[in-house]
């Protein structure tokens, strides 16, 4: 007799289900880290801690957002809370395990702290982590860790105590800031007068000083990371240890499909890959036609230069994709899915493909899924590096082994998608996103964010920005507040220009606008777009003629050739861009400028035709004076800017 | 790819044959399998080779023509062998943005190739890519697997010069 249901999914969860490690090691094991060298670092912390002779497991992880902090090391002992240590080398590694863990000493310039901030000493310090986030002036790291451990040694507290210069704080001009661990109190724009009060109230009698108090809650809200940096990606236990599959399970024992989606409507999710389609109404459009086969896709295509948000997701927590997929599947009635992934990104694949192995293993996948009588499969299908392919048609082209041509839309794939068949496809951190909302109900994701765009949104903040990372904030954020109060403002202090979001297909948001929530229609207000993500810093430094050129020629050599609009006019505005930058244009180039990029929105075949000329409107739109700056200028100014380009000089003195 | 300069046909090796083979039937009941083959034999042999496709087509009988419109429309496939050593500037918009482009151009400059060539001995062969997503690293290069971060146009002799060096020592 076939084990019911529930009972399957009890007892797999309870081979899974173990005591949490009260102490490990967590390397930060996904594309960016490996190319830092983390795989080397895993190796070298695996023989250190054998040679030490301890007994405590080291784990890989997926990113931890921390992308300018690459390679990351997490060390936990027991009974301690977590370190986390940033920008780690195979010495530093060593010294982990003989200092930190040996000794239980922290080590300097690499803790990156906790994003949760106290507001209650409960129990003895331990630990005082320091950084000057000033940006002007000297950094007096260095001379307030030497005030605090003097007080300390006043109170006779030096042994006990441990004051550590940290990496990042995640707060940034502030002065002086200040963590008392474990408890995660944080104090700023801390001066040298406050340091005896700190050491002798809240070191000594546990009390929160509350006038230097930081007691801004984290405004980071990680929904489709929740499990990066937590759970090994390779193994499924890790992942149903952490809640992975529950939204399945419960799919499955008490929800019928129309529930599943209703519950995806009242969540408010819209589709993450940049259009922003309601994801409950596209399951409704792909579940009403009446066929024998329906299909789900999973699109992994990240194409936009510049954005590792969906690699991030699926090579740090595959099994969430992947059991967002299969929530996808029962909800429309599709017996199929596919991952369309970037051949580019092998290690996501590899993870991908290990997850869908893992879990036709545990019946999780394959026919009768937990004996519910429901029958779904995945597979992978390998992208081959063409841009075109992330738009609907196009990709479905190339799942097909077909060249990526898009097709005029209608029919959409809801109707007639894979081989013809009703299909919905999904975008990465969409997918990421649905089994929480099925385990945690619509509302709960609802709750967050502003107006029409509801839940949080990943970003993966590039470019001229002093800690690139990847960050999930719920929409409504502003540009300033993701730029400044999480990534630590510009680098070098050079003024900021813009920020582009929306890769080749977005556009710029000028300084001046920086202020504005990020909602879907605010983003298409400014002129630019909500996109996969990619969130690219600019400043003073950098030529907006010459990035519009640049985002430009990716579309022109991306471009499919099937339409004119986008092959002939894509490629005319680039000679025109290019002939400006050069120092040759004419007034009169900015109004043909316009009517082409105007020509191409329209009557594009396909979404990469239609936003190509993104970039170029709206840095006309918002820096028209540089265009004009060259054509005035002529030759000269341009071999001059060029030069200055190339030197990393400021672009506004020089033009004046 | 140029008629001239298109090296005349070999025998495929048994072996190569072999695993032609076995691919094309282990992808024969999935619909839609030409990508993910070409995949496979460009994993072998780093590119694929026309003998390949040749077979190819004559196993699946899907036209040579519409495997080469495949090959040639997406970037990801190769036609022709690749350089001893690989030698890939990121082009992606963080890196762009910190100077890819001066990384090419000193390149170019130092192995006497362009963007996508190999030097005439296949020692080395540059190319530029979209994004490999360090972008926390940028400016980023991969040579040969290992990827670099934050290059300077300076760092581009003595990356060169090592990997001479290590050739002349040990060929």
């Amino acid at each position: 007799m076939k084990p019911t249901f529930a009972k399957t999914w009890q007892i797999l969860r309870n081979e899974s289900v173990r005591t949490p490690d009260d102490k490990y090691i967590r390397v930060g094991m996904d594309s960016g880290g490996i190319a830092a060298g983390a795989d080397r670092l895993f190796d070298r912390l695996i023989t250190e801690v054998a040679a030490a002779g301890l007994d405590l497991p080291v784990r890989r992880v997926g990113s931890y957002g921390y992308a300018f902090a690459d390679p990351l090391v997490e060390v936990k002992s027991a009974g301690s809370s977590p370190t986390l240590y940033g920008r780690v080398d195979e010495a530093l590694a060593a010294a982990i395990v003989s200092r930190h863990l040996g000794e239980g000493r922290m080590l300097d310039d690499h803790v990156i702290a906790s994003r949760r901030r106290g507001t209650v000493i409960s129990g003895p310090v331990t630990a005082i982590l320091v950084r000057d986030t000033s940006t002007l002036g000297g950094d007096k790291t260095q001379f307030f860790k030497e005030s605090f451990e003097a007080e300390l040694a006043d109170l006779g507290q030096e042994g006990s105590v441990q004051v550590v210069r940290a990496l990042d704080l995640g707060i940034y001009d502030e002065g002086l800031a200040v963590q008392l661990l474990p408890s995660n109190v944080t104090y700023t724009n801390v001066l040298s007068r406050d340091i005896s009060r700190i050491v002798s109230e809240s070191v000594g009698k546990q009390l929160v000083l509350e006038h230097l108090l930081w007691a801004r809650p984290d405004p980071q809200l990680r929904i489709v990371l929740r499990n990066c940096g937590i759970i090994d990606p390779e193994s499924i236990d890790d992942a149903i240890h952490h809640g992975a599959y529950e939204g399945l399970a419960r799919a499955l024992t008490s929800h019928t499909p129309e529930q599943v989606i209703d519950t995806m409507k009242s969540s408010g999710l819209r589709g993450r890959g940049g259009a922003g389609f309601p994801t409950g109404l596209k399951w409704e459009l792909t579940r009403q036609p009446v066929a024998d086969r329906k299909y789900v896709i999973c699109n992994a295509d990240e194409g936009d230069p510049g954005a590792f948000m969906d690699r991030s997701v699926l090579e740090g927590d595959p099994h969430a994709v992947l059991e967002g997929l299969a929530l996808a599947a029962f909800a429309i009635g599709a017996q199929k899915g596919y991952f369309y992934i970037r051949a580019e990104y092998p290690l996501a694949v590899k993870r991908i493909q290990m997850a869908i192995d893992q879990a036709r293993a545990r019946g999780l996948l394959g026919t009768n899924v937990l004996g519910s009588g429901w029958d779904f499969d995945a597979a992978i299908r390998l992208g081959a590096g063409a841009f075109v392919c992330g738009e609907e048609t196009a990709l479905i082209a190339s799942i097909e082994g077909r060249r990526g041509s898009p097709e005029p839309r209608p029919p959409y794939p809801s109707v007639q998608g894979l081989w013809g068949k009703p299909t919905s496809i999904n975008n990465v951190e969409t997918l990421a996103a649905v089994p929480w909302i099925v385990a945690n109900g619509g509302e709960a994701y609802s709750r967050h964010g502003s107006g029409d765009s509801k839940g949080t949104k990943v970003f993966a903040v590039t470019g001229k920005v002093r800690h690139a990372q990847l960050v999930e904030v719920p929409m409504g954020t502003t540009v300033r507040d993701i730029i400044f109060g999480i990534c630590g403002g510009v680098q070098d202090e050079v003024p900021i220009k813009g920020v582009q979001t929306g890769g080749p297909s977005g556009g710029i948001i000028p300084e001046q606008h920086l202020d504005t929530p990020i909602t879907y229609e605010n983003l298409t207000e400014l002129g630019s777009i909500m996109g996969s993500g990619g969130m690219l810093v600019m400043n003073q430094n950098d030529c907006m003629v010459d990035v519009a050129a640049f985002y430009l020629k990716f579309c022109v050599d991306e471009s499919c050739g099937k339409c004119a609009p986008c092959r002939v006019g894509g490629y005319q505005l680039l000679q025109l861009l290019l002939k400006i930058t050069k120092g040759k244009g004419k007034p009169e180039d900015l109004a043909m400028i316009r009517r082409i990029c105007t020509s191409m929105q329209s009557a594009s075949l396909c979404g990469l035709g239609q936003t190509a000329p993104n970039p170029v409107l709206s840095s006309l739109k918002y820096f028209e004076e540089e265009f004009l700056a060259y054509i005035e200028g002529g030759i000269p100014y341009a071999r001059k800017l060029k030069k200055a380009m190339e030197e990393g000089r400021n672009l506004r003195e020089v033009a004046q | 790819m140029n008629a001239a300069v298109m090296p005349p046909l070999r025998e495929l090796e048994p072996e190569v044959q072999q695993r032609i083979d076995e691919c094309v039937e282990r992808w024969s009941d999935q619909e839609g399998n030409l990508i993910m083959i070409l995949h496979e034999i460009q994993n072998d042999h780093g590119y694929v080779p026309r003998e390949a496709s040749l077979l190819l087509a004559e196993r699946t009988g899907i036209p040579l023509a519409r495997i080469y419109e495949v090959l040639t429309f997406y970037h990801y496939f190769r036609l022709v062998p690749q350089g001893k050593h690989n030698i890939t500037v990121c082009n992606g918009t963080a890196c762009y943005l910190k100077g890819s482009a001066r990384l090419v151009a000193e390149l170019e400059d130092r192995l006497g190739i362009k963007e996508g060539e190999t030097t005439p001995d296949r020692c080395f062969h540059l190319e530029t890519v979209r994004c490999i997503g360090c972008c926390g690293m940028a400016p980023a290069v991969v040579v040969d697997k290992n990827t670099v971060g934050r290059v300077a146009p300076v760092d581009i002799a003595p990356m060169i010069e090592r990997i001479r060096i290590q050739e002349e020592t040990q060929p």
